[in-house]
């Protein structure tokens, strides 16, 4: 097993943790921890790749656009016609065919590329969190299509997002690592009017 | 508590229980909750409000809206304070500052008023005929020109206050909240439509606040309320008040301007000041109004004289009594209510004068019982006065109304002129999304004209800017405005509708008499020159006359754009809203045309001004961009760096020592790093993972050498040529697996490679089986480099043979760093761009600062040297590695670069036929060469131009740039690379390099000052 | 601001889209037997429409895939959106 991990945000999100807390903000901010995910690359209409991911992870693959499926930890986002993002433990991706999904495609067409280390969620909460999004994201958020159940990648300001709708009304936000600083912080800015509270990484 | 002098006992929206005081040009008076600077001003008796445009002639509020043309003011002090805001607009604040504008030494004496006095030497288009020549003596004249007509004066210090931006969607927006916004929102918001209502107001109510009107036995302004209130609660209504539609754009784009907190003395913590709504609508509904226009006549620029319908509202919604003695000038129905207001609210009215032959019947008996005069078929010729009005003269015109019967008939007495030259419909908007307008010869306007621009612009017009004015059309069309618009966005009722409302007087206005200048009371009656009994200004806010607009008529303009340019009517921040159609008819007339064959200006965004703050939003200061930064930025921080943007990635720049200053630890940096061993942070280089049975045919074709020959564990350097065939991309891609590449990018260009990829694969080649994904993000790089680095790499991974025949250059291989992180695997790749002994280490970016600091540790004892861009681009330099961006530039070949050898003579790829046009062929095609200065302790700085002599003085033909120059420690002396016309030819030549105005002699030579201690990568084929 | 019906992921505001200029541009077969003015139009030469333009459009902040748009360059009114490859679709004028 390897050590701990650099968090993107750890000089951010830490930092502001330590502030005494807000139960009046409007939105709250975390930096969720890392978590193991892959990209998948495969084709939608091959319909052997689709039935051997069923067999190795045991549910369908979101075929739909902007769809999002899950099954004992492990979730698939849709992502494109030929794109998902996994999050979840899948097993080892090097060396090669070593994880129960790679041994799962193994002969079928298709590409298994980590990236946990890549990406930051932010969660966002909280009564006005969809506001604040708003102000920064030009999908129409009130949208059926975008309810929990679906995802869509986006822009936040001048960053590319995937935007994935969890129940109650929050949001986890997946940017690439290097802009991590960069979305928390004009996150941060469009609370302002509503108060932001930081919750704790975990 | 005493009120201010012109205040009316009762009436109106105004809280008198509270009093507010402001602060107006130093002097400070009271207004109440409610009130507009315009209005406050009014009660305090202030009738000078400004200075104009051109002239610096004295001027007063005309009107109480957003079509204001006088009343502008510089709002708030030092860092919040905001230029040309109309004084109508401005909600009252305890504490308010205004200062007015335009004039010096001050309001009531104003030396610029001489270009009154002068004015027959600033006629339309003085500054294009005055200050023609000599050119060379435009910035005197420019500097000149904008002290005495300028307008306004920006903040001296940053604005403190912050602004925001915020996407919204909607079924239905509907612009504007009169009686027709309100019954079209109100209609729309049953149906369960996502609604929007945003009025520039800061009530609902529109033209119901302040013309008495009245709805369903009651007064209008409540009807408003009540409506208000009810769509308040509405959970799929959004209200915007004190908001103005600004922008209408393409597929129902619409832009909003919403000011938060202006009627705030500052706003409150967290609050912006203004937030730019970005909006799309699947159905719009305009319900803009109409504004009433000026009556063009001689002197009618007076303070004192101003619109029949703001009079209306300043008495109805402001209970301000506007002046003591009123005469009212009309040419169509809305004067006559203005009348009663004026004399139930204790104003001697002296007369109307009605221009029609007719007057409206119904009015007539309520006149007589106020005992009012009613002049018909009459003009107001000519107001006298010259800072407040004193009177007004009054004549017959004739049938066409352009001469004067028998000349002046009377004078009357009145300190208010109230005007009414007839409505003009706000279709600003509606023009901005692509429709078009028609002409309406009764009505002397132009109104929503058949078919609109696209089908996607989905809009309707309801209400007065629809020529509906009678209050019944506007509220009964505004309903079933609202109500389609709902259904075509697919939101139907269920059950039974609203009440429909009713108004009281549901009679529709009489057709006006569009008399679009009234002749002056001179000889020459037609013509409204200065010496003919004053100017009849048209545009207020440009200075603009009747005689400006006949003058350009006779120099032979003939398009209304070019008539606006010339003349700068309509070109204010109030983009001739009072004044278009007025200049519309004069120009017409002047040309003896119809007005529909003048046309209409292009209507353009925004609406209204717009501030530059809420343009930015808060994408300014330290959030103007993204700053992307590597997993180790904490430690370079740490450690001092100084740091350089590439791109939008912060990348350290250098790490100077304590008083050590940038070239003296570049010099200990790059000495470091081919004496000992040095480390760098490559995280930045774009990674993109390929992936597919045709990943090495795919590389065939994207980049100029060949791919299906490399072993699997190999590396490769490639160039990659947009179809122009000029470099585009370099870097070095690795055969990790039989059909698995892993291609490195530059920094800056890793996106835009992605992209390049992605066209061809999904567009040109979909047979081709490959799937690219950027791994930039996912793993950090270490580049270890210096004789010293195999010795200390083989401390961290022990189990690997780092020997030169296992470990070749060019090859990369996996390995365990058992001692890093708890036994890291990693992948190292022999490769380097500094010509010395190198390996990049990947491993996950989690751990990079965990790998970072363990070469770091082990590297003390070869006193291992971090080291930042600038010495990786001098060692690069120094063996002749060009970088994509600095070398290049967009028309550069492989050729041009002496890597001829790098393109393949086999195979096709991207750009290769563009290779053999004859301009890629030309033997004195730029070049890359070396330079070296004769004086060596010379470094010349980069884009310094090669000339052939001696004399740097231009104008003279430059042979070549300087694109990359340094000081190396290596070669003891300063050195550039250069692209030189035909330079592969003439290494050994001396050149003069032109900067500053020296020439500095210098020698060409080979591009390549060290060579490399293993082969070069473009070598290793 | 289009409003763009990507044909995966629905309506998306322009700003999610990169617009990669005329479609329809085939890549010639061999290069290498072309003059230099035919090349030079394959590389250089592009159409500007006042009229219906069939353009290329990818969703890069979206699901990266590219697709032809029909759009009237005086209106900017979308009439048509099809797949790379697809011929170009009859369009009102």
């Amino acid at each position: 097993m390897t050590g701990p991990r650099h968090q993107p945000l750890a000089h951010l999100a830490l930092a502001a943790a330590r502030e005494a807390p807000r139960p009046d903000a409007g939105v709250t901010l975390r930096a969720l921890p890392y978590q193991p995910s892959i990209i998948l690359r495969g084709e939608s209409g091959d319909a052997a790749f689709v039935k051997a991911f069923r067999a190795g992870l045991g549910f369908d693959l979101p075929l739909a656009p902007n769809h999002v499926s899950s099954h004992d930890e492990i979730t698939a986002l849709w992502l494109g016609p030929s794109e998902w993002l996994i999050l979840g433990d899948v097993g080892p991706v090097a060396p090669a065919g070593q994880g129960r999904l790679a041994r799962a495609l193994a002969g079928r067409h298709h590409a298994i590329i980590s990236q946990g280390d890549g990406r930051q969620i932010i969660a966002v909460s909280g009564p006005r969190a969809r506001d604040v999004l708003g102000k920064l994201c030009p999908l129409d958020l009130e949208s059926p299509d975008l309810a929990p159940g679906h995802c869509a990648r986006s822009i936040l300001a001048r960053c590319g997002i995937l935007l994935h709708p969890q129940p109650g009304g929050a949001y986890h936000l997946h940017v690439a690592r290097s802009f991590a600083d960069y979305a928390w912080r004009v996150l941060a800015e469009a609370g302002l009017e509503f108060g932001v509270a930081i919750a704790s990484g975990d | 508590m005493t009120d201010a002098v012109h205040r009316l006992e009762n009436g109106g929206r105004i809280d008198r229980t509270q009093r507010l005081s402001f602060h107006f040009d130093g002097e400070t008076m009271h207004g109440h909750p409610g009130d507009t600077l315009a209005s406050a001003l009014l009660a305090n008796g202030v009738r000078l409000v400004g200075r104009s445009f051109k002239y610096h002639r004295p001027r007063g509020l005309m009107a109480a809206g957003g079509e204001e043309p006088n009343g502008l003011v510089r709002l708030r002090q030092g860092g919040r304070a905001e230029p040309n805001v109309r004084a109508t607009e401005i909600i009252l604040y305890d504490g308010l500052v205004a200062e007015s504008q335009n004039r010096w030494p001050s309001l009531n004496f104003d030396l610029g008023a001489v270009n009154d006095r002068l004015s027959p030497l600033f006629p339309a288009g003085f500054y294009y005929k005055t200050f023609m020549w000599p050119a060379s003596l435009w910035p005197t004249y420019e500097a000149v020109i904008r002290r005495m007509a300028g307008l306004g004066k920006a903040a001296e210090s940053a604005d403190p206050d912050r602004y925001e931006k915020q996407y919204a969607h909607c079924d239905v927006l509907v612009v504007g909240a009169g009686p027709a916004g309100l019954a079209a929102a109100h209609w729309a918001g049953r149906t369960g439509a996502r609604v929007i209502l945003a009025d520039e107001g800061a009530e609902l109510g529109g033209a119901l606040l302040g013309n008495g009107q009245r709805i369903d036995g009651r007064p209008g302004m409540n009807w408003a309320a009540g409506i208000g209130a009810e769509l308040a609660r509405a959970e799929n209504v959004r209200l915007l008040p004190r908001t103005i539609v600004a922008g209408y754009y393409d597929h129902n784009a619409l832009t909003l301007l919403e000011r938060v907190a202006d009627h705030l003395l500052q706003p409150d913590q967290g609050q912006p000041r203004q937030r730019l709504w970005q909006v799309r609508a699947k159905q719009v509904v305009l319900a803009t109004g109409a504004l009433e226009r000026p009556l063009v006549l001689a002197n009618n620029d007076r303070p004192g004289v101003m619109g029949a319908g703001a009079v209306q509202t300043y008495i109805n919604r402001y209970g301000v009594r506007p002046g003591r003695r009123a005469v009212l000038f009309t040419n169509n129905d809305s004067a006559y209510p203005a009348a009663m207001d004026l004399a139930k609210a204790g104003v001697a009215v002296a007369a109307v004068v009605e221009l029609r032959a007719q007057a409206p019947l119904r009015y007539l008996p309520e006149l007589e019982q106020l005992g009012i005069e009613l002049l018909v078929d009459r003009a107001v010729l000519s107001v006298t006065g010259r800072k407040s009005v004193t009177g007004v003269q009054i004549g017959k015109l004739n049938e066409a109304g352009d001469g004067v019967v028998a000349g002046l008939e009377r004078r009357i007495d009145c300190d208010l002129l109230c005007l009414s030259g007839g409505w003009t419909p706000s279709l600003h908007l509606l023009s901005q999304s692509g429709a078009g307008l028609q002409w309406d010869a009764a009505q002397g306007c132009f109104l929503p004209g058949p078919g609109r621009a696209a089908a996607s612009q989905a809009v309707r017009v309801a209400g007065a800017a629809n020529g509906d004015f009678g209050l019944q059309d506007c509220l009964t069309l505004g309903a079933e405005a609202g109500n389609a618009a709902a259904n075509d966005a697919g939101h139907r009722r269920r059950g039974r509708g609203p009440r429909k409302p009713a108004a009281d007087d549901a009679a529709a206005p009489l057709p006006p008499r569009p008399i679009w200048s009234i002749p002056g009371p001179g000889r020459n009656g037609g013509n409204n020159s200065g010496s003919n009994g004053g100017k009849a200004f048209v545009d207020f806010q440009s200075d603009v006359t009747a005689a400006d607009l006949r003058l350009a008529a006779r120099e032979g303009y003939r398009s209304i754009e070019h008539v606006k340019r010339y003349t700068t009517t309509g070109m204010g921040t109030d983009q001739g809203r009072t004044s278009n159609i007025n200049a519309l008819g004069i120009v017409a007339q002047a040309l003896d045309v119809p007005v529909p064959q003048v046309g209409h200006t292009t209507f353009r965004p925004p609406f209204s001004p717009v501030t530059f703050g809420a343009l930015a939003g808060g994408q300014v200061g330290p959030l103007l961009d993204p700053v992307r930064r590597t997993p180790m930025h904490g430690w370079h921080l740490a450690a001092g760096a100084v740091f350089e943007p590439v791109g939008q990635w912060q990348r350290p720049y250098y790490y100077p020592k304590a008083g050590e200053d940038m070239a003296a630890a570049v010099d200990r940096e790059s000495l470091a790093a081919r004496t000992s061993v040095g480390l760098m942070d490559a995280t930045t280089l774009g990674k993109i993972d390929i992936q597919g049975p045709d990943a090495a045919e795919f590389l065939n074709r994207i980049y100029t050498n060949g791919w299906k020959g490399l072993a699997v564990g190999g590396c490769r350097y490639g160039l990659m040529l947009g179809e122009d065939g000029m470099i585009f991309d370099d870097g070095v891609t690795a055969r990790l697996g039989q059909g698995h590449f892993h291609m490195t990018t530059t920094t800056g260009n890793a996106g835009h490679v992605l992209d390049w990829l992605e066209s061809w694969l999904q567009t040109e080649w979909p047979e081709l089986v490959v799937y690219c994904t950027s791994v930039t993000e996912q793993w950090a790089v270490a580049a270890l480099c210096g004789p010293n680095a195999r010795r200390l790499l083989a401390e961290l991974c022990p189990d690997l043979d780092l020997s030169p025949a296992a470990f070749p250059y060019m090859t990369w291989q996996t390995a365990a760093l058992p001692g890093v992180a708890g036994g890291l695997e990693a992948r190292i790749f022999r490769i380097g761009f500094t010509g010395e002994l190198s390996f990049e280490i990947n491993v996950p970016a989690g751990h990079g600062p965990t790998l970072w600091q363990a070469l770091m540790a082990a590297g003390e004892k070869y006193a291992i040297t971090p080291f930042g861009t600038e010495a990786m681009h001098v060692l690069r330099a120094e063996v002749g590695f060009i970088i994509v961006g600095q070398e290049t530039d967009g028309t550069t070949t492989p050729e041009d670069l002496g890597l001829g050898r790098m393109v393949s003579g086999k195979k096709d790829f991207l750009g290769k036929r563009s290779l053999s046009r004859s301009d890629s062929m030309r033997q004195d095609r730029p070049a890359l060469v070396g330079l070296l200065t004769d004086d060596p302790g010379l470094r010349v700085p980069e884009g310094a131009q090669l000339i052939a002599g001696t004399n740097p003085a231009p104008p003279q033909r430059g042979q070549g740039h300087v694109t990359s120059s340094y000081h190396s420690p290596n070669l003891g002396r300063t050195f550039a690379l250069a692209m030189l016309e035909g330079g592969h030819g003439r290494h050994g030549e001396a050149i003069h390099i032109a900067y500053d105005g020296r020439a500095v002699p210098a020698t060409v030579t080979a591009p390549r000052f060290l060579d490399p201690v293993l082969e070069a990568p473009e070598r290793a084929k | 601001m289009l409003l763009i019906s990507c044909p995966w992921c629905g309506d998306r505001s322009e700003e999610e889209f990169s617009c990669g200029g005329e479609a329809h541009i085939v890549r010639p077969v061999t290069p290498q037997d072309m003059d230099d003015q035919a090349w030079g139009d394959y590389v250089f030469m592009r159409r500007n429409e006042k009229g219906v333009h069939f353009e290329r459009w990818r969703h890069g902040n979206g699901c990266g895939r590219w697709f032809n748009v029909a759009r009237s360059t005086v209106t900017h009114e979308i009439l048509a959106i099809y797949q790379v490859g697809d011929d170009r679709p009859e369009v009102p004028e």
